[in-house]
C-alpha cells in the first residue's frame, strides 16, 4: 500500500463525483428534504422527531455511500479499468482505501449541511455533543462504502447492484432498533439483529442521543469499526488480479 | 536484437469452456516492433491479456523481461492498452492520464508528454466521454506510454484511427522501438504487417508463423501479406 497511489485514487474519485453536480446535489438534498418531511409530518409530536431525527442523520450516509459506492466500483469493474490497473503499481488496499477516502469527504459534506439544517432550522435537540453525530454519520458512510464495494461484486448490471439496496441495506434498517426497540423483537429478529452492523451503528447514536457515552457505546464503535474492516478485507478478496 | 522480451511456452488458455489457445509457443525479440496479427476470434487479445498478467491460463508459461508475467516487478515496466479503451469518460483527457501518471509514479511532464504523442494537445481538457471513437482509442493509448515502459502491449492501437494518425503513431512505435523498447502490437487488418519489424500469424489459437514480413513474402512467393496469410492458412489446412 502507497499513501501517494491511495491519495491519487481518492483524488480521481473525488474528480468525477465533481463533474457530476447533480449527484452532489442529490446526496445532500434528499437527506435535507426527508428530515424536514419528517419534522413535518411529526409536528405537534415533538418527542418522534426527537428520537428518529439524530439516528437518521447518522444512518442516511450509510445508505447514499452503498449505493454510490456500488455503482461507482461496478462501473470500474465493466469499463475495463478495473483490468487495466491491475497491471499497474495499485495494491488493492490501495484502490478501497481511495474509494473509502473519497466517499468519507463526500459523506462529511453531507453530514455537515444536514446536521446544520436538522439542528438549526428543525431544532432538533441531542443530549450529548453534535460533532459526535456527524462523526458518527461519516464513520457508518465508509461502513457503507465497504459493503458496497464488497457487494459489486456480485452484481453483473447496475439494476442488480441497485436491489442489493433493498436486499442488504433496508432489513438493516428496519431491525436496527429504530422502528422498534429491539428488546420488544421475537427472539429470532433480535437474534438477527445482533448479527447486523447497522444495529450497533444505531446503538451509538441514540447513545450519543441520550448522552450515556459509556462502555456500551465504546462497543458498538468497536463493532462498527471491526465491521468496516471485515468488509474491506472482502472486498479486497473479491479483486482479483487474473480474470477467466 | 538482443534475445526475447517476450517468451511464451505451452501456453493454454480455455474461457468460458472454449480453448482459446490450445497450446502456444512463441518470442518476441527484444528491441523491436512486433506484430501480433489475426482475425477476430484468433487469441490475440487473450494472449496479450496473459503477457500482462491478467488472464487466468491452464497451462505453460510466459516470461515477460525475464520475470514470470504479472509479476509485482513487471507492473510499472509494461505498459498496456486494452482492446476497448480502458479510461475514465467523465473526466478530462489530461485528468485521466494525470492519474495513470500519479499511480505508476511519473512526473507531470510525462503527462503532457504522452498528450501530444498521441495528436490530443488540442482536446487535453476535453470530457473523455464526448471524444469521438478514435480520440478515445488514443487517449487509452496515452496512458500506456507513460512511466517509460520498457515493453509496450497494444491490443489494436490503430483501430478506427485515419491514415494520417496511423502514420504517425506507426512512426511512434518505432520511435520507442529505436530507443531500446519492445513493442506487441496487435491489428486484425493485414495492410498493417508491413510496418512491423516482425510477424506473429495467429489463427484459431495456433501460431502460423513467426517471420519478418520478407521471410513471409520469400517463404510463400506472395507479394502482399495478407495473400502470404491466406497461402499459409490453405498449407495448414493441407498439413
Amino acid at each position: 500500500m502507497s499513501g501517494r497511489v491511495t491519495f491519487a485514487v481518492a483524488a480521481r474519485v473525488l474528480a468525477q463525483l465533481r463533474r457530476d453536480p447533480r449527484t452532489i446535489a442529490l446526496v445532500i438534498g434528499v437527506p435535507c428534504l426527508l428530515e424536514t418531511l419528517l419534522e413535518q409530518l411529526f409536528e405537534g409530536q415533538g418527542q418522534v422527531f426527537q428520537h428518529v431525527g439524530a439516528p437518521l442523520l447518522g444512518l442516511f450516509p450509510f445508505v447514499t455511500m452503498f449505493l454510490v459506492t456500488s455503482i461507482t466500483m461496478l462501473r470500474e469493474r465493466r469499463s475495463g479499468t478495473l483490468e487495466r490497473l491491475m497491471t499497474l503499481p495499485l495494491g488493492k488496499l490501495d484502490l478501497l482505501a481511495g474509494y473509502g477516502i473519497a466517499f468519507a469527504v463526500l459523506a462529511a459534506l453531507q453530514a455537515a449541511v444536514v446536521s446544520a439544517l436538522t439542528f438549526g432550522l428543525l431544532g432538533l435537540d441531542v443530549a450529548g455533543p453534535r460533532w459526535l453525530v456527524g462523526a458518527l454519520a461519516v464513520a457508518n458512510a465508509v461502513l457503507g462504502t465497504a459493503l458496497g464495494l464488497f457487494v459489486s461484486a456480485f452484481a453483473q448490471t447496475e439494476f442488480q447492484a441497485v436491489q442489493f439496496m433493498p436486499a442488504i441495506v433496508f432489513p438493516q434498517i428496519l431491525l436496527c432498533g429504530l422502528f422498534v426497540a429491539r428488546d420488544a423483537m421475537a427472539g429470532w429478529l433480535h437474534a438477527i439483529s445482533d448479527a447486523l452492523p447497522l444495529t450497533y451503528a444505531y446503538d451509538a447514536l441514540a447513545q450519543t442521543a441520550a448522552d450515556t457515552l459509556g462502555a456500551r457505546f465504546a462497543a458498538d464503535v468497536g463493532v462498527v469499526s471491526g465491521c468496516i474492516l471485515l468488509a474491506l478485507a472482502l472486498g479486497a478478496a473479491t479483486l482479483r488480479r487474473r480474470t477467466p | 536484437m538482443t534475445g526475447a522480451a517476450i517468451r511464451v511456452d505451452g501456453l493454454r488458455v480455455v474461457r468460458g469452456g472454449r480453448v482459446v489457445l490450445p497450446q502456444l509457443t512463441c518470442e518476441v525479440v527484444a528491441g523491436s516492433v512486433t506484430g501480433l496479427l489475426g482475425p477476430s476470434g484468433s487469441g490475440k487479445s487473450t494472449l496479450i491479456r496473459a503477457i500482462v498478467g491478467v488472464q487466468r491460463v491452464v497451462g505453460g508459461t510466459v516470461e515477460v523481461l525475464g520475470e514470470p508475467a504479472g509479476s509485482k516487478r513487471l507492473r510499472s515496466r509494461v505498459g498496456y492498452m486494452t482492446q476497448a479503451p480502458s479510461v475514465y469518460g467523465d473526466l478530462t483527457v489530461r485528468e485521466n492520464l494525470r492519474f495513470f501518471a500519479r499511480v505508476l509514479g511519473a512526473p507531470a511532464a510525462a503527462v503532457e508528454r504522452a498528450i501530444a504523442d498521441v495528436s490530443l494537445a488540442d482536446h487535453a481538457d476535453w470530457i473523455v466521454g464526448r471524444l469521438s471513437g478514435g480520440q478515445l482509442t488514443r487517449v487509452s493509448l496515452a496512458t500506456a506510454l507513460l512511466g517509460d515502459p520498457d515493453l509496450l502491449v497494444l491490443d489494436e492501437p490503430t483501430v478506427g484511427l485515419d491514415p494520417v494518425l496511423r502514420r504517425d503513431l506507426w512512426a511512434l512505435f518505432h520511435g520507442l522501438a529505436a530507443q531500446g523498447r519492445t513493442l506487441l502490437v496487435s491489428s486484425h487488418v493485414m495492410d498493417e504487417a508491413d510496418r512491423c519489424q516482425r510477424l506473429l500469424l495467429l489463427r484459431e489459437g495456433r501460431l502460423l508463423a513467426a517471420a519478418t514480413p520478407a521471410e513471409l513474402r520469400q517463404r510463400t512467393g506472395a507479394a502482399q501479406l495478407d495473400e502470404a496469410f491466406l497461402r499459409l492458412v490453405d498449407e495448414a489446412a493441407a498439413a
